[in-house]
């Protein structure tokens, strides 16, 4: 685990550069992780993956696996890829502050 | 050095010789590696608009169900062990064959019928999914898989 400070705010994070406690996660936190993501501006379309991540994470535990984005986040598995070309569950997960969603499919 | 990029050959016709594969280039996609399916002979089926809604569990010759072959081999076994599959499948999330293609074209992965299995069968691109990205040769598998790793399942 690796503490640091991410637009002023003081953040730990693990080696993956996943958030250990989502707590920790604000708006322009987000925007600097996903410049180290290769995102350099987050659109809307963005913005409403990222906080659909936050609230299935509130809700479940987990984050949200691909197919379930694509079926209820109201962004289709082609956009998510485009979004997030390094793999949209993932990325999405790291910039919402979330820990990284376990499973295969 | 990371993987980046994985071309993976479906060979199989049967639901657990067609789901590995799948799950594979999937996972590919969602960790970010670039994927490739080359579908090739019986893996044809995965992606034939008709049979891919009809894909079964062999209960013949698959020690791993741990049934005997003569009870594998009656009428509606295979069925009965399809319905079974499917249906634990789908309590883990694992979307059905059709869903699950189509979901792997919209991540982006190329999606290859082998041109040799297609004649074969006597095939034409009519018979498969519209977001095939192309019928082509072995050669042709190879160019495009130059640069990554070879999956054959």
């Amino acid at each position: 685990m690796t503490t640091m400070t991410i637009a002023g705010h003081t953040v730990d994070r693990n080696d993956e550069g996943f958030f250990e406690d989502p707590d920790q996660w604000t708006e322009d936190i987000a925007v600097e992780v996903a410049r180290e993501e290769g995102i350099d501006e987050l659109t809307p379309r963005h913005w409403e993956v990222i906080h659909f991540v936050r609230a299935e994470y509130a809700e479940k535990g987990t984050g949200p696996t691909v197919r379930v984005l694509g079926k209820t986040s109201g962004v289709p598995v082609k956009e998510l890829y485009q979004l997030f070309p390094k793999g949209p569950a993932k990325v999405a997960a790291k910039i919402a502050g979330i820990p990284k969603p376990r499973g295969c499919i | 050095m990371p993987i980046e990029k994985v071309s993976i050959v479906v060979s199989k016709g049967s639901l657990e010789g067609i789901y590995p594969g799948l799950i594979m280039a999937n996972g590919a996609r969602a960790e970010g590696i670039e994927a490739n399916l080359f579908f090739t002979f019986f893996g044809l089926d995965a992606i034939h608009k008709q049979r891919m809604e009809h894909i079964k569990v062999a209960t013949v010759g698959n020690p791993g169900l741990h049934m005997a072959t003569l009870v594998g081999a009656l009428p509606g076994m295979s069925g009965i062990a399809t319905h079974m599959m499917n249906k634990k499948m789908d309590e883990f999330d694992i979307p059905p064959i059709p869903e699950f293609v189509e979901m792997i074209s919209d991540t982006g992965a190329g999606m290859y019928a082998c041109l040799a299995s297609v004649d074969l069968f006597g095939f034409t691109k009519d018979d498969f999914v519209d977001y095939l990205d192309g019928i082509i040769t072995v050669g042709e598998f190879y160019e495009m898989a130059d640069g990554g790793q070879i999956i054959f399942t």
